[in-house]
């Protein structure tokens, strides 16, 4: 079954527009990595596929129905975002942070039960912060948060799963630890997940699709040995790359290759 | 995982404020230029003591209405902050400071001039000016910036001083009997309580009570605007019930006490401190310790000069001002 599937989507601001065009299928249970240049339209996408952005034109399927046929409420509880960025001006726990993510679950006067809290629980429990369950958020380092943040978007009991450049700013072994709870998550409960990333090798090697996106438009959407060719990616980012195997994983390796 | 339940917070912290907000207005009834015991109290209030006796009229002509409308208004502006820093994620947000009550004080003046009767001309009157105001303030500090102190400080501020300009060009247009009755009103005066004025818990509680059923959506948007809507939050239509709802709260407790500023700042802002971000245990903790805190104001407004007494404004700006101070000060560090 599918699990996305868009088509020819257009989201304009003023006269520019930021997606032209963009279409993709995305499989139930794919990991598909959005990657391309500054501005090409990666988060802008991702807004759309959760509702946060109309698109001017075009059409989104989630698992199979219209996205128009989502109140607001129930696309939240089958579509989960996992942002870049989230306000520290005022702080929760960890634990009542990632409760948070049972409000689409939850009528507007009904209080969480013991069944939300077990839920929070585990999902605090997969992404390894249930120690730090009564810390503030604003106590936490960056790697820390971002497992918060993926713990809040497990605990909406999505089917998918979108996040914006979930690895920026972490060090390589948190990276890691994104990456691999992403690739848990999809094999373990069958989420899709759909990840904005510029990390071009962390894309091949997790990624089970890619899609390559330039001014809005699809350049081309494939296995990552297909989409990861010196060819695609000095047409998308203008520099060259160098691209061989990975020794141990067999996946696409890239390198910049200096002027 | 441990489970931090808002509900027993709150069977814990009711009680507590219930009998602190309690114990203000009983030791605000004993309190003023004539002194009365606690028994002549009682007497009044148990309906015990001649309907004539001095004690009955002042408790029940006087002190009561003038102690149930600061804990009214102490509530309601309380809360008024605290939803107002909510919703623009500003903890330096506040009716008075944003200019907000100041429009309902423009609202509220155009309508006495014009005649209007208190219910529902002038209310409704200021409710108009409070939802200009907010409305300009929003769209003044609209976009990316909106959830930055300076931008809305300075759109507030700015809307503040037209609104205060706009109250002078109406004061200086009227006769000398109305001047002396908005001059005093516009200082934020509780003197004039009476107890036909207590029809204003009706609305006000319907208010308090809408905003508390909004309390979870409250801590949501905290987490920022793109995390609330993808929370399942429906944006929008929760801005307009959350501000609509305060600023028709706000304009009602102006039009009948006038301007008292800073306790939307001062309130909420301990309240935080002692008791955490959560809003199921915060909205029920300013209506009761912000009607508290107010009578209490208003008691020291009575009793701290040699003779007659101050506005209660005057006690609340002296408390407020230097923790705004503060706080932009430990904003900008």
């Amino acid at each position: 079954m599918n699990g996305v599937i868009f088509d020819n989507i257009t989201v304009t601001a003023g006269k520019k527009k930021i997606l032209n065009g963009l279409s993709c299928t995305i499989r139930e249970n794919d990991f598909l990595v959005i990657i391309g240049p500054n501005g090409a339209g990666k988060t802008t996408l991702l807004k759309v596929l959760c509702g946060l952005l109309p698109a001017a034109s075009g059409t989104v399927h989630i698992l199979g129905r219209p996205q128009e046929e989502y109140t607001r409420k129930k696309l939240a509880a089958t579509v989960a975002l996992v942002p870049q960025n989230m306000s520290l001006e005022f702080t929760f726990t960890v634990a009542e942070t990632v409760l948070m993510g049972r409000a689409p679950h939850l009528g507007l006067l009904e209080q969480e039960q013991v069944e939300d809290y077990t839920i929070a629980g585990e999902a605090m429990r997969f992404t390894q912060v249930d120690h730090l369950a009564d810390r503030r958020l604003d106590q936490l380092s960056g790697g820390e948060r971002q497992r918060v943040m993926i713990a809040r978007a497990i605990c909406q009991q999505p089917r998918i799963m979108l996040l914006d450049e979930p690895t920026a700013a972490l060090d390589p072994a948190h990276q890691l630890i994104v990456m691999q709870l992403m690739q848990r998550l999809r094999k373990e409960e069958n989420i899709t997940v759909i990840m904005v990333s510029h990390d071009l090798n962390l894309a091949a090697l997790f990624g089970s699709r890619i899609l390559l996106v330039q001014e809005g438009k699809d350049v081309v959407t494939g296995l990552p040995a297909e989409i990861m060719t010196p060819e695609n990616l000095q047409q998308a980012y203008g520099c060259a790359m160098y691209i061989d195997t990975h020794p141990v994983t067999g996946t696409p390796r890239i390198s910049l290759v200096p002027e | 995982m441990r489970r931090s339940s808002p509900n027993r917070r709150l069977l814990l912290l009711l009680p507590i404020l219930g009998v602190l907000l309690l114990l203000t207005v009983v030791f605000s009834l004993l309190v003023g230029s004539s002194t009365l015991s606690i028994m002549d109290v009682l007497l009044s209030l148990t309906g015990k003591g001649a309907d004539a006796d001095t004690a009955s009229i002042i408790v029940w002509r006087i002190r009561l209405p003038r102690a149930l409308l600061a804990a009214a208004v102490g509530g309601t502006l309380s809360l008024g902050g605290l939803v107002f820093q909510a919703r623009l994620r500003n903890p330096l947000a506040e009716p008075y400071i944003l200019g907000i009550s100041g429009g309902a004080a423009v609202g509220a003046i155009v309508a006495m001039l014009s005649g209007l009767a208190m219910f529902p001309g002038v209310t409704f009157s200021s409710f108009g000016g409070s939802m200009v105001v907010m409305v300009g303030v929003l769209l003044l500090a609209r976009g990316r910036a909106t959830g930055r102190s300076d931008s809305l400080l300075l759109a507030g501020v700015m809307l503040n001083a037209f609104c205060s300009a706009c109250i002078m060009f109406l004061i200086s247009l009227s006769d000398s009997a109305q001047v002396h009755h908005i001059l005093f009103w516009l200082m934020g005066d509780l003197s004039m309580a009476e107890p036909r004025q207590m029809w204003l818990f009706l609305p006000l509680a319907a208010c308090f009570l809408l905003i508390f059923a909004y309390a979870r959506p409250m801590n949501i948007l905290l987490t920022g605007e793109e995390s609330a809507a993808a929370l399942g939050l429906h944006l929008r239509s929760v801005t307009w019930i959350l501000l609509g709802t305060t600023s028709f709260m706000v304009s009602l407790v102006v039009s009948q006490a006038g301007l008292v500023g800073f306790v939307g700042l001062v309130v909420p802002h301990f309240f935080r401190l002692l008791l955490g971000p959560d809003h199921r245990v915060l909205v029920p903790a300013c209506i009761l310790g912000g009607g508290a805190y107010l009578v209490l104001c208003d008691l020291l407004a009575r009793s701290l000069p040699a003779s007659g007494e101050m506005p209660v404004g005057v006690i609340t700006a002296m408390i407020g001002a230097p923790l705004f101070v503060f706080m932009l000060w430990r904003a900008r560090e």
